[in-house]
């Protein structure tokens, strides 16, 4: 099962997450992570949808996404020509034996700690997925009590630009 | 109109003044609670715009899409919230899969009570949302006539489908500015490069065993001359899918008709036989290939198609070409040598004459005139050109597909992806209203129990449609795969009712005969093609008549059956 990134840039409007996700739905393609924001121009959000899954299949649905009214473009994005960057917040039991540990931890991985109670402590930290699965896994034997991740957000390296040109494959 | 512009209106007369600036001339629907505003319009604008009432909206939904399909122009459909809405549902879904134009109009509640679970209130646009090319729920009036404008624009551009707009009951009400605009033109197709069709070019420079496989997004376009001028050129054979009959006249001696599960055993052995593949305008359904995997391994398949996500998805291709077909398929006729395959031509002939021995000899076991053959034999004698031929889903259609001379595009509406049993009548009568031209629905007595209140909008707008109820007391296509495939137990398929068709006729005000013999038949079929209004011919088959040849199910043109031999079975 590979893991693939895909850019799509929508227009700004409802509904137009449950047309994708549909998509992925129809498929039985389960949907790692997903994020949405608005861009530079509000007319515009840009969706970053992780999955795994079949190669054809993944085409197949790139394909299908570009026929969605509301789709302006889609780009696959390839790990070693995009940045990627997921932001977790990680609370953790704050016990006398374990406190040093995370700070440690937190410095080493440059995270930050956002809220300090006496039994328990809120870490944020930004990176790569790979960097923040490393870290859950540092915390686990501490004690992690919840959890959060943004999903993945990313770009492609460069100044290559996902344009918002009428889409020609309706 | 110049004296409308920028006049003052109510969403509601939005609605139709933008229908009829759209160039639609006929709708189809369904009165209600949420789209009364709509109808007092409708009523008003009477003279500029026909509006058919059927029985129900399923009704309507295949109507729009019957009219559609003869014409090629939007077809259009009405219904209020609620029920009125979800009975468009099997509509929208048959035009969806066959890739048919249609704008779909619901009232809804006024926006205030939407999400509360107001009385008639549904989310149709989630409903619909899987089963649309796009759909739209319009909360503001000033955004109507731009919505309804784009949604033609989407139902007609690149690939057809339906486009579904909901519209709530304020905003029905509201007033804004209407300024009157133009037809809208689809959006531009993408034009193919060079180097795809001169891909193309150079396979069928070196096929020897080339063949052109048709499908609906061939149909649907003027290109039967191109298509022939091809087949001569390279010296081809041509075979189609379900949704590319009517594409080819039958009588074309290239042209081999439907291939596939039920399809004929020339074009499907042609097919199996061909070192090359130009798939234009299909899809490469499971119904047509049979096993994917199975499927033409040794040969080349090039691939036209509107629809980006086509290319490759159900067969690996060499060469997808995306974008307008027929400006593609004009380039490579033109790009391509003149070619000779005598041996190809000897090895067709010998499947053309083992076809018809198929046949002669389906004819020669047959106990009774009364076969599906002989039907389509009187059929084809006493139709002409025109006559517009409509199914429903089943033993029939496949007979249909098979049998039926079809002489010329835009003539014949079925439901090929979804198989909608009960798409018929409503279809049938949308087509009439659409050609002015006879019309002859084929279906059976399973099919046609699942929308016949269509017979009273059938006889209340008078509509000269022949139907020919095959008759067998069972579900045929299902009762065959028990026959062939669960050991001849006949769970559920198996009628047992008592309804007699002709008086059914009677009672709703149109005319019935019984056939019971295929002189009786011929003899109804001609009086019925003359008559002045709907005319039904409860037409006796029997029940173990099997469409054949087939593929099973999972299995390719190597396990194709071409005879079942019950009475053998039963020793």
């Amino acid at each position: 099962m590979m893991r693939s990134v895909i850019s799509v840039y929508v227009e700004n409007k409802y509904g137009v997450l449950m047309r994708i996700t549909n998509l992925f739905m129809r498929r039985g393609f389960n949907i790692d992570s997903l994020t949405v924001g608005e861009t530079d121009d509000p007319l515009f959000s840009r969706i970053t949808i992780t999955i795994k899954g079949d190669e054809n299949i993944r085409e197949q649905l790139i394909n299908q996404l570009k026929k969605l009214h509301n789709v302006r473009q889609v780009k696959l994005l390839e790990e070693q020509s995009s940045v990627e960057r997921e932001l977790m917040l990680l609370k953790v039991k704050n016990t006398p034996e374990n406190r040093n540990e995370i700070m440690a931890a937190a410095e080493i991985y440059r995270a930050k700690i956002v809220d300090y109670k006496i039994d328990s402590m809120c870490v944020e930290v930004t990176g790569e997925p790979n960097k923040i699965n490393a870290f859950i896994e540092v915390m686990k034997p501490l004690g992690i009590v919840e959890m959060c991740r943004t999903g993945v957000v990313a770009l492609d390296r460069g100044s290559s630009i996902m344009d918002k040109q009428k889409n020609k494959y309706e | 109109m110049q004296n409308e512009k920028g006049k003052m209106m109510t969403g509601a007369r939005i609605v139709i003044e933008t229908l009829i600036e759209q160039g639609v001339t006929d709708v189809f629907g369904y009165p209600g609670g949420q789209v009364l505003n709509i109808y007092d319009e409708l009523y008003k604008a009477g003279d500029r715009i026909n509006h058919v009432l059927t029985a129900h909206e399923q009704g309507a939904s295949h109507a729009a899409d019957g009219y559609s399909r003869v014409t090629g122009k939007v077809g259009v459909v009405i219904a209020t919230s609620g029920p009125g809405a979800t009975n468009l549902v099997t509509g929208i879904a048959t035009a969806m899969l066959d890739s048919i134009p249609m704008v779909a109009i619901t009232g809804n509640v006024p926006t205030g009570l939407i999400g509360k679970d107001s009385f008639q209130e549904i989310n149709i646009t989630g409903v619909t949302l899987p089963i649309t090319k796009h759909n739209y729920f319009v909360t503001d009036v000033k955004s109507l006539a731009p919505t309804i404008r784009e949604a033609f624009r989407i139902a007609k551009s690149g690939r057809p489908g339906p486009v579904l707009i909901d519209i709530p009951k304020d905003v029905q009400t509201s007033e804004c500015e209407f300024i009157k605009e133009d037809i809208v033109k689809p959006y531009p197709q993408i034009v193919a490069e060079d180097s795809e069709i001169n891909k193309a070019i150079e396979l069928i420079n070196k096929a020897n065993r080339p063949y052109i496989y048709i499908g609906g997004g061939a149909a649907g376009r003027a290109m039967t001359q191109d298509i022939i001028a091809l087949a001569e050129k390279i010296d081809a054979y041509v075979g189609c899918t379900f949704m590319g009959l009517s594409a080819m006249k039958n009588s074309y001696e290239r042209f081999l008709g439907m291939q596939g599960m039920h399809g004929r055993y020339a074009s499907s052995m042609a097919n199996k036989e061909a070192d090359l593949i130009i798939g234009v305008g299909v899809r490469f359904s499971d119904r047509a290939t049979g096993n994917v995997a199975k499927y033409s391994k040794s040969a080349k398949i090039i691939q036209l198609d509107a629809d980006l996500s086509e290319i490759n998805k159900n067969v690996k291709v060499d060469v997808g070409i995306v974008g307008s077909i027929v400006s593609s398929f004009g380039r490579i006729l033109k790009g391509c040598e003149k070619k000779e395959h005598p041996e190809w031509k000897a090895l067709v002939e010998s499947l053309k004459a083992e076809e018809k021995r198929i046949n002669d000899e389906a004819q020669r076991k047959s106990k009774t005139d009364m076969t599906p053959m002989n039907i389509f034999k009187v059929i084809n004698e006493i139709k002409d050109e025109n006559t517009v031929i409509a199914t429903d889903v089943g033993q029939h259609q496949m007979w249909t597909a098979q049998f039926v001379d079809f002489e010329r595009p835009r003539r014949f509406a079925s439901s090929g992806g979804l198989g909608t049993m009960g798409y018929g009548l409503g279809a049938a009568i949308g087509a009439q209203i659409a050609s002015k031209d006879r019309t002859v629905l084929i279906t059976g007595d399973g099919s046609f129990g699942m929308n016949l209140n269509e017979l009273a909008t059938a006889v209340t707008y008078n509509t000269p449609i022949v139907i020919v109820l095959m008759n067998n007391g069972v579900l045929g296509m299902v009762r065959q795969w028990q026959t062939l495939f669960y050991g001849k137990r006949y769970s559920n398929t198996v009628l047992g009712r008592k309804t007699d068709f002709v008086k059914l006729a009677e009672a709703f005000g149109a005319v019935g005969k019984r056939a019971s013999t295929i002189e009786e038949f011929r003899a109804a079929f001609a009086d019925g093609m003359k008559h002045d209004g709907p005319y039904l011919i409860d037409t006796v088959i029997g029940m173990d008549e099997f469409v054949l040849p087939m593929m099973p199910p999972g299995g390719s043109v190597d396990d194709i059956i071409t005879s079942v031999d019950l009475e053998e079975d039963n020793k």
